[in-house]
């Protein structure tokens, strides 16, 4: 039996936008307004927003909170300052992903917000009740009482101050955010995160707030951006998609955001793995592969050598709109993931010839 | 609401077909572009190639997915729409002047199985 498809609280107005939509992560959500390459290039140029509200949330506080989190997340957030926010993962024992997720350092002490991927809610809140038996923590999830937006773009912080009024937009810095007070008494959190690989900011707030911001931004003139261009312009940014290029299978080392990762902390889930993989080198790695040819490479289709043994397959892959080359990200054998080796990729009937290239397709516009 | 052509034949995997003598010039219906959003490149057969109806003989790729041709009916490639590689986008624009690829029919009586306008219509509901 097909389970009954949850909305968000925006779910109406796409609708009545004429929004494609489709299932995703148990969500009826807008794949596309306009078209795809439409609200891509309106993020790259201008601004765009995106409905978000099916992240989830998921608060931790308590005594131990600080050392919890340190314990369950990659990064490092000891002596992180309150308004600040780390991006990393929480991983199994043996160094596989459980999520990739934002940890916000709340302002009031020991708490912090856990901002995680709409499909691994259920998953990740298990995961986290049950390693925190032990903690004198509390876990409190709210996925389903926040509504989220994303808008996106250079013109982000202009649209922001503009038409929402957040006057202390320019004041944030990427990976910052501040709380506001709404009229009506409830929290709102702005910050100065996103996943196109431009400057942008989520906005995270009740349900009727975040329907009034979407109809302000609307009536300005914004483009609605669906998940479709979501994919294609964080892509080009080379981040990374839960269940494409990071898995149960696949570790932070195989998907190089080793960054992400702080191997000086005395411990955390999953550490002494992953340490393993980083001095032995992972089996596999996450590259980047650019085809000579215009033929689309769509996950699953085989990485092959020369010869035609297979290496690896595609994880992600598009024609890229902003750079008009056909690129992919492919789980590869290591001995075939250095920058320049050439590959191929079996599209249908014919083999295309590739190169590994750098992930990061398109240069980011952060502000610093 | 797509948009569909009387006097031309249609498959259920949303080709069109239009009879010239005893070649079938092929194409996607403007309900397959329609679904396929934003076409960026059509991987079309080489003339001379022969399929059999229901090989799939190229694909559609739009930003998001692709979709595969399916012949529509057995014979030879005798040309393709070139004009395709540097502009896939003029199948959005008009999915029945676009054609894909014209066939030299090796049997004609495959066309019987093709459906009519009003078929294909009632197939889109």
């Amino acid at each position: 039996m097909e389970e009954q498809l949850k909305q968000t609280c925006l779910h109406d107005l796409h609708l009545g936008l004429g929004a494609k939509m489709s299932p995703f992560a148990g969500y009826d959500m807008p794949i596309q307004y306009s078209g795809i390459i439409d609200e891509h290039n309106a993020v790259r140029n201008h601004a765009g927003v995106f409905d978000v509200s099916h992240m989830g949330e998921i608060f931790i506080s308590g005594e131990d909170a600080e050392r919890f989190v340190n314990h369950i997340f990659t990064n490092d957030v000891s002596g992180l300052e309150p308004g600040k926010i780390l991006y990393g993962m929480m991983l199994y024992e043996d160094g596989g992903t459980v999520d990739d997720l934002l940890v916000y350092k709340e302002f009031e002490p020991r708490r912090y917000l856990l901002v995680v991927n709409a499909s691994n809610i259920g998953k990740d809140y298990a995961w986290i009740k049950m390693q925190a038996c032990r903690w004198k923590v509390e876990v409190d999830n709210q996925s389903d009482i926040w509504g989220q937006i994303a808008v996106q773009g250079p013109e982000a912080e202009k649209t922001v101050t503009e038409v929402l009024g957040f006057s202390g937009a320019s004041d944030l810095k990427f990976y910052e955010f501040c709380n506001h007070a709404a009229a009506d008494g409830s929290r709102v959190i702005l910050s100065r995160t996103g996943y196109t690989g431009e400057d942008g900011f989520e906005i995270y707030a009740s349900p009727e707030l975040i329907r009034a911001y979407w109809k302000s931004l609307m009536a300005a003139g914004v483009k609605p951006c669906g998940l479709g261009c979501r994919d294609t312009l964080r892509f080009e940014a080379g981040l990374p998609l839960y269940g494409d290029e990071l898995s149960a299978e696949i570790s932070p080392v195989m998907a190089g955001l080793s960054m992400f990762c702080k191997f000086d902390k005395p411990e955390f889930i999953g550490k002494e793995a992953i340490a393993a993989q980083k001095a032995e080198g992972a089996p596999r790695r996450i590259v980047g592969i650019e085809l000579q040819d215009s033929a689309v490479p769509r996950a699953g289709y085989p990485v092959e050598l020369e010869d035609g043994t297979e290496v690896g397959h595609v994880t992600t892959g598009y024609h890229s709109i902003t750079l008009g080359r056909s690129l992919c990200f492919a789980l590869v054998d290591s001995g075939h993931a250095a920058l320049g080796t050439p590959l191929f990729i079996r599209i249908r009937r014919r083999v295309f010839p590739g190169t590994v290239v750098k992930k990061r397709f398109y240069q980011t516009n952060y502000k610093k | 609401m797509s948009k569909i052509v009387d006097g031309l034949l249609y498959s259920e995997s949303h080709e069109w077909v239009k009879v010239d003598g005893n070649v079938a010039i092929v194409g996607i219906s403007d309900y397959a572009q329609s679904e396929l959003g934003d076409i960026t490149y059509v991987d079309m057969p080489e003339p001379d190639d022969e399929f059999k109806a229901g090989d799939d003989f190229g694909a559609v790729e739009s930003v998001k997915t692709s979709g595969e041709i399916i012949a529509p009916v057995s014979g030879k490639v005798v040309a393709c729409n070139t004009e395709l590689a540097e502009h896939p986008e003029l199948i959005n624009e008009d999915a029945y002047s676009a054609w894909i690829v014209k066939i030299e029919m090796s049997d004609r009586s495959e066309l019987d199985s093709l459906l009519n306008a009003s078929a294909y219509a009632k197939l889109l509901g």
